[in-house]
């Protein structure tokens, strides 16, 4: 066996990850069940320029709490454990220096359009890459992003009056719902290109987050993963140093 | 390995856990966790609170666009031909507690306010209340040092809510009897309601009949069901 094992995600990582991909659902499915009670911006006798879906109820199947209040009480206790994770993981990865490898650097843009390039068969070999590609580094430093936005625009529909300034900085408390509302579509969105990246490109990834160790050897660049392509490990020429079994 | 198939099974049975609790009010035994993070909740709310915080409303007034609620089959009507002229009830843990008939209500000092109705449900409307502060209220009625909620009951079949002190006594805590210029409809609890843009709008008793001092909360009609007591905005 050709395999070069490392430790790729520390334990804080892999638990506030799991953590975080519980609380992300329980906040998104019991949101849109509170969207439901209202599935419209518009303040009352008022019309609102920018939701082309207005009163039509997100289906009941991809909602939790079951009613208005149930909804709630779930959003506002996992609303905790979204912000406390969130906080633990920042924290970590801020003094582990672990967030050297998500932040935007020089070059980025044109390695994303590389990527981009290489996905779309406009190039045949998988551009060059550390620990992660630079679409990966740019969804993975959007995430957090998105998330401190959908908690500031959450304080500010949570406590309109006595958070107001919040709220008035956002442009009042119906533009607060709706930046809270297009904050969790983006963070739904970037979480499902997410799993379908790893389920499609690199689904040895999806043991190092549960264990830690990554092995080197299947990553996508080694086996020149694109989408569904290339999904078994690379073929090698047998090792001259090896002895044995495979002789003639 | 064994610790990798535990480690996987624990997330598909929590993952398909997740997914049987669609569209349900979730698993039983997480309500006693929802109801501490709600007391947890309540003492962030009450530490966030200030008497300056102010709301105001800033957009045209929603008119005929606020909705009428009420719990009873019909609109609540206070019959006077049954039950005598209205009046309501300023009582409980106060030194003098005191009976008001809407001329009682309306000569005492009065605001209009401009603010917003925030509804649980998560609209709002802009409306001008006119009515009398509760903490002028209280102020006549000389609350006692025990008192430390309030409840405001209704003639809306049992409704009522009960309201941490603090609330009750902002500037901007009324009760109502004139909305949008005119004077409070049968929709919009006739002859005087509780308003507030502090609290959520089920906290603010439409019907309202009596005001009284506790020195414990007492629920309310939407809060024993479910929804968080508290309910500051």
């Amino acid at each position: 066996m050709d395999e070069k094992h490392v430790k790729r995600h520390h334990w804080i990582v892999r638990v506030t990850h799991w953590v975080n991909a519980i609380a992300l659902t329980i906040m998104v499915t019991s949101g849109l069940r509170i969207f439901n009670a209202y599935p419209a911006f518009a303040r009352r006798g008022d019309t609102f320029c920018c939701y082309p879906f207005a009163h039509k109820a997100i289906p009941a199947w991809l909602t939790l709490g079951g009613w208005l209040a149930g909804a709630r009480n779930w959003h506002f206790a996992a609303m905790w454990v979204l912000v406390l994770n969130g906080l633990v993981y920042l924290g970590f990865i801020y003094l582990h220096g672990e967030w050297r490898d998500l932040v935007p650097r020089r070059g980025d843009v044109r390695d994303a359009w590389e990527m981009m390039k290489f996905y779309a068969f406009a190039r045949r070999d998988h551009p060059r890459q550390g620990k992660h590609n630079a679409l990966q580094r740019a969804t993975y430093f959007a995430l957090p992003v998105v998330g401190i936005v959908s908690v500031i625009t959450g304080l500010a529909i949570w406590k309109p009056v006595q958070l107001g300034l919040i709220t008035d900085l956002l442009g009042g408390y119906v533009w607060a719902r709706y930046w809270h509302f297009l904050a969790m579509v983006a963070l739904v969105v970037l979480a499902f290109v997410h799993v379908f990246m790893i389920f499609s490109v690199d689904p040895y990834s999806l043991p190092s987050m549960i264990t830690g160790n990554y092995n080197e050897r299947l990553s996508p660049e080694e086996r020149n993963g694109r989408p569904f392509w290339h999904l078994l490990p690379p073929r090698r020429p047998t090792n001259p140093d090896a002895r044995g079994e495979q002789q003639p | 390995m064994r610790r990798r198939q535990f480690i996987e099974l624990t997330a598909l049975s929590l993952t398909s856990a997740l997914l049987l609790a669609c569209d349900s009010e979730g698993p039983r035994s997480a309500r006693p966790v929802l109801r501490s993070a709600e007391r947890w909740n309540e003492k962030v709310e009450r530490a966030l609170f200030r008497h300056r915080s102010m709301d105001y409303g800033t957009a045209v007034l929603a008119g005929a666009a606020y909705p009428k609620y009420f719990v009873s089959d019909r609109v609540p009507v206070w019959s006077e031909a049954e039950r005598g002229p209205w009046s309501m009830e300023v009582t409980g843990l106060v030194e003098h507690p005191f009976r008001l008939t809407l001329a009682d209500l309306q000569a005492l000092p009065s605001v209009t306010q401009r603010v917003n109705h925030y509804c649980v449900e998560g609209w709002t409307a802009v409306v001008e209340y006119t009515g009398v502060r509760v903490s002028e209220l209280a102020r006549r009625a000389g609350v006692k040092a025990e008192a430390q909620y309030v409840d405001f009951a209704s003639f809306d079949s049992d409704y009522h809510e009960s309201w941490d002190l603090a609330s009750a006594l902002h500037p901007q805590t009324l009760v109502a009897y004139g909305l949008d210029g005119h004077l409070l409809g049968p929709g919009h609890g006739a002859p005087a309601r509780l308003h507030s843009p502090i609290k959520l709008g089920y906290k603010c008793t439409k019907y309202l009949t009596r005001v009284e001092f506790l020195a414990e909360r007492n629920g309310g009609y939407w809060s024993d069901r479910g929804y968080e007591w508290y309910a500051g905005t």
